[in-house]
């Protein structure tokens, strides 16, 4: 234990992919602490299923919000203190179905947050159902005869929509994880990992991602074109090799920043609304 | 010589009617007329047909009048649509170019404009500066205002105006009163300044007719306050959630829109409820269900407002009826809103949000940035501390080695989730103590509002923007005008004394199903009856007097 645990009983089932991505955050914490952003600076705010439960097992600022709106949770917390290191943990439920407009106009506006996906491809809380990454064919409760919906790519949709930093991490690679996290909250601008994370109970991926799962080596990461080939080489319904690591990296002006640009501190408006109200006559 | 009078300025949208009647408004405004503007238009850009009351009265007024004075037309549409509506002695200044001859002065407005290498827009120049002559008005007044409003295009249009004005004879010399001119304000406007004054941080909305005025005007002065973020975020739900981040970050946040942008907040507003987020909320009605009509007016809204959310929560409810009470309200919201940690809202429709009204500066030292109670940082932070009142000290993040937990679950005190009994009674209960505590300080407030005759045992009961209609009539009928102003929590007390020794209660509402009436029966006032109307317009004078004479 330290003292980024809380003392709260986890209820995640036994073996759940969500402690490794627990355990990646908090070791992403150490080390940008190190890095010299306290701890006081981190926020998460969360939406609602399997991966919400974070909020009560880390002791640090957090928003626990509604389901599909942890994005622009945390895009008010950014505009309203640009100096806060904001997280989002989201399920694939909540950023690819309930809130994916959120999701889109985030990261087209560049602001920086960080989001983190807790993608086990189904609606797990909630016993099962498919979401926006189950594969075609995914047979659960509200699809016995499988689901007729392909999957679709999600990186492939950041990349469009203007994320200046898209990756992939695997739950299970706990270590590949923690820096990926510790690189997506120093870039500056909208980053975003996508996290296979298996869920044991309704969508057991363990096994194909251990077989698949390979970790990206010198890509062009600025590189837009060869980001999509990478991107494409697996389209999260099927497909040989999935690759995990930043697929796309590059700089630019921040919406927190601009929002926030030449704002002076200023107690009362009393005489700037006399002004206005004489201006009136 | 008449207490009031009104004029009438109409064409087609884009052809600047609007401004020109804020440009006459501020004119008669200068010779210490009280003065209101009732704008009428048409969800379209270009084409249709717009128009603009300018009311004038010695005394304080916020209602319009159908009967007007003088009738200024761009174009012959507007003539066919309002010369019933004329006195008989009225007159009508029409702009000759576009309108076949007429009863009435005629101002080749076009054609002056165009000679003088005006753009077709300035041919209002030309009207008003032949109204100006026609009411015996001092040129200078005209040239001064021009020149404020106008800076760098005042010379061409003053030309043109000159044109006008020299074309036209005086018909009557206006008194000018022995009044100070009063500011002349929308309510969106007082709103947007109300919530600064309270020391607004961050506006946050997607645009909506009749709200999106109050996003232009702050997007446009936030340059000369310098501690306002104005942002446009992809929907509704974006905005409320966006917007209680903000407020959870420590900045005082509103938002502001329509019936249909506010339904799409309702589960966000659930949210402030139950996480104990300050927040203000701008619904400005409109004809509803569903799109309903876009730019004219409707309080439908009100028991939606009054109950929207999943769930027991607490809210703070405000019902101003002009500019001022706009103002006021707002600011008082703000205050409400951090004080106690929970969403307010303010309601208001589309008169008044873009009429236009006097406005009384000495009403802006009225409000100022009350401090909440914040946490004295001593010991381990709870959130959701159950204090006495049940208000918990507010942090914010950034606060050293300490964790401020927000949440939409049911939680414990630190804002750990809970599903254990005794924490959710536990929780409940702390919520409903600060509601109480609500509830006592708004007995406080002036939360009722009577006016007209105080002793009469009839009595109307209006809210919003019924108020200024509803103060004339009990003037001329001798009748007790009764006007809540806070909604939630209820100021019962006030009520109950603002009514007593009525027999006979009448609502005034525009919608359909009397929901002030419906409101105030679980309040156990019982009513006579409600008049009601649902056309999109406002009541006239004319109008509920007829109703009112037939009814009481």
């Amino acid at each position: 234990m330290n003292e980024l645990d809380t003392k709260t009983k986890n209820t995640w089932c036994p073996g759940c992919s969500n402690f490794g991505i627990l355990q990646a955050i908090k070791n992403a914490i150490l080390i940008l602490e190190k890095k010299g952003i306290s701890r006081e600076k981190f926020v998460l705010t969360t939406g609602i299923g399997c991966h919400a439960k974070i909020v009560d097992y880390l002791n640090i600022n957090t928003f626990y919000g509604l389901h599909g709106r942890a994005i622009p949770l945390a895009e008010g917390i950014k505009i309203g203190n640009p100096d806060l290191k904001v997280l989002v943990c989201a399920g694939d439920g909540d950023a690819y179905d309930e809130g994916i407009s959120h999701l889109i106009h985030a990261a087209k506006r560049n602001i920086d947050i960080t989001v983190l996906i807790h993608n086990n491809r189904n609606f797990a809380l909630t016993t099962g159902q498919f979401s926006a990454t189950s594969p075609k064919g995914f047979v659960g409760r509200s699809s016995p005869e499988g689901n007729l919906e392909s999957a679709f790519n999600p990186l492939e949709l950041m990349l469009a929509s203007g994320a200046t930093f898209v990756a992939r991490g695997y739950a299970a690679k706990i270590e590949h994880l923690t820096n990926l996290i510790v690189q997506a909250v120093l870039h500056k601008g909208f980053s975003f990992i996508d996290i296979l994370q298996p869920c044991l109970v309704w969508f057991n991926t363990f096994d194909v991602y251990n077989r698949r799962v390979y970790e990206i080596e010198n890509n062009e990461i600025s590189s837009k074109e060869r980001t999509i080939q990478k991107i494409l080489e697996w389209d999260y319904n099927d497909g040989e090799k999935i690759p995990i690591g930043i697929f796309y990296k590059v700089e630019k002006p921040t919406f927190d920043e601009e929002a926030n640009k030449g704002l002076v501190k200023i107690k009362d408006f009393g005489p700037q609304i006399k002004e206005i109200l004489d201006k009136k006559i | 010589m008449a207490k009031d009078f009104s004029i009438l300025i109409g064409g087609a949208a884009g052809e600047g009617t609007r401004m020109t009647g804020q440009f006459i408004g501020k004119i008669l405004n200068h010779l210490g007329w009280r003065i209101f503007i009732y704008e009428d238009y048409q969800s379209l850009i270009t084409g249709g047909h717009n128009f603009s009351i300018i009311r004038a009265s010695k005394e304080k007024i916020s209602a319009p009048k159908k009967e007007i004075d003088y009738l200024i037309a761009l174009n012959q549409d507007t003539l066919q649509r309002h010369k019933n509506n004329l006195k008989r002695d009225g007159l009508i200044i029409y702009n000759s170019d576009q309108i076949k001859e007429e009863k009435g002065i005629g101002i080749p407005a076009l054609s002056i404009t165009n000679q003088l290498g005006g753009k077709p827009i300035m041919k209002n120049s030309a009207l008003f500066g032949a109204l100006v002559k026609i009411l015996g008005i001092d040129w200078q007044i005209l040239e001064n205002l021009l020149r404020k409003e106008f800076g760098e295009k005042a010379e061409i249009n003053l030309k043109i105006a000159q044109a006008g004005f020299e074309r036209a004879k005086t018909l009557w010399k206006i008194e000018k009163l022995n009044q100070k001119p009063l500011s002349l304000l929308t309510g969106n406007e007082a709103v947007a300044l109300g919530a600064l004054k309270a020391g607004l941080e961050v506006y946050l909305s997607y645009p909506m007719t009749p709200a999106s005025s109050i996003l232009h005007f702050l997007a446009q002065v936030k340059k000369d306050f310098k501690n306002v973020i104005v942002c446009q975020p992809e929907n509704e739900i974006a905005v409320i959630n966006m917007a209680l981040g903000s407020a959870y970050a420590g900045k005082r946040t509103m938002v502001g829109t329509s019936g249909g942008g506010f339904a799409l907040m309702v589960e966000g507003l659930s949210l402030a409820g139950q996480s104990e987020t300050p927040i203000v909320i701008v619904e400005s009605q409109r004809p509803a269900p569903a799109t309903g009509i876009p730019t004219y007016t409707a309080q439908g809204d009100l028991l939606f407002v009054l109950s929207a959310g999943h769930g027991d929560f607490l809210r703070f409810v405000v019902a101003p009826g002009d500019a001022e009470e706009a103002f006021y309200l707002t600011g008082l919201a703000m205050n409400i809103a951090w004080k106690y940690q929970m969403p307010a809202i303010v309601l208001i429709d589309k008169e008044v949000s873009e009429d236009t009204f006097n406005f009384d500066e000495s009403i802006a030292d009225k409000v100022k940035v009350e401090k909440p109670i914040f946490w004295e940082k001593a010991g381990e932070y709870k959130r959701y501390l159950d204090a006495e009142n049940g208000i918990s000290p507010l942090a914010f993040p950034g606060e050293k080695e300490t964790a401020i937990k927000s949440t939409s679950y049911e939680h414990d005190e630190f804002g750990i989730t809970t599903e254990e009994e005794e924490k959710i009674e536990k929780m409940q209960n702390k919520r409903l103590k600060k509601y109480r505590a609500l509830k006592r300080e708004i007995e406080n407030l002036e939360g009722v509002k009577v006016y007209g005759n105080k002793n009469s045992d009839k009595a109307i009961v209006v809210f919003g923007s019924n108020k200024g209609v509803a103060i004339e009539m009990g003037k001329e009928l001798n009748l007790r005008v009764v006007q809540p102003v806070i909604l939630q929590p209820f100021p019962e007390e006030q009520m109950k004394k603002a009514l007593l020794g009525v027999k006979k209660i009448f609502t005034i509402e525009t919608n359909a199903s009397a929901q002030l009436a419906q409101f105030l029966s679980c309040q156990g006032i019982k009513f006579e009856s409600s008049i009601l109307k649902y056309t999109g317009r406002p009541f006239f004078i004319e109008e509920l007097k007829e109703e009112l004479k037939n009814k009481t």
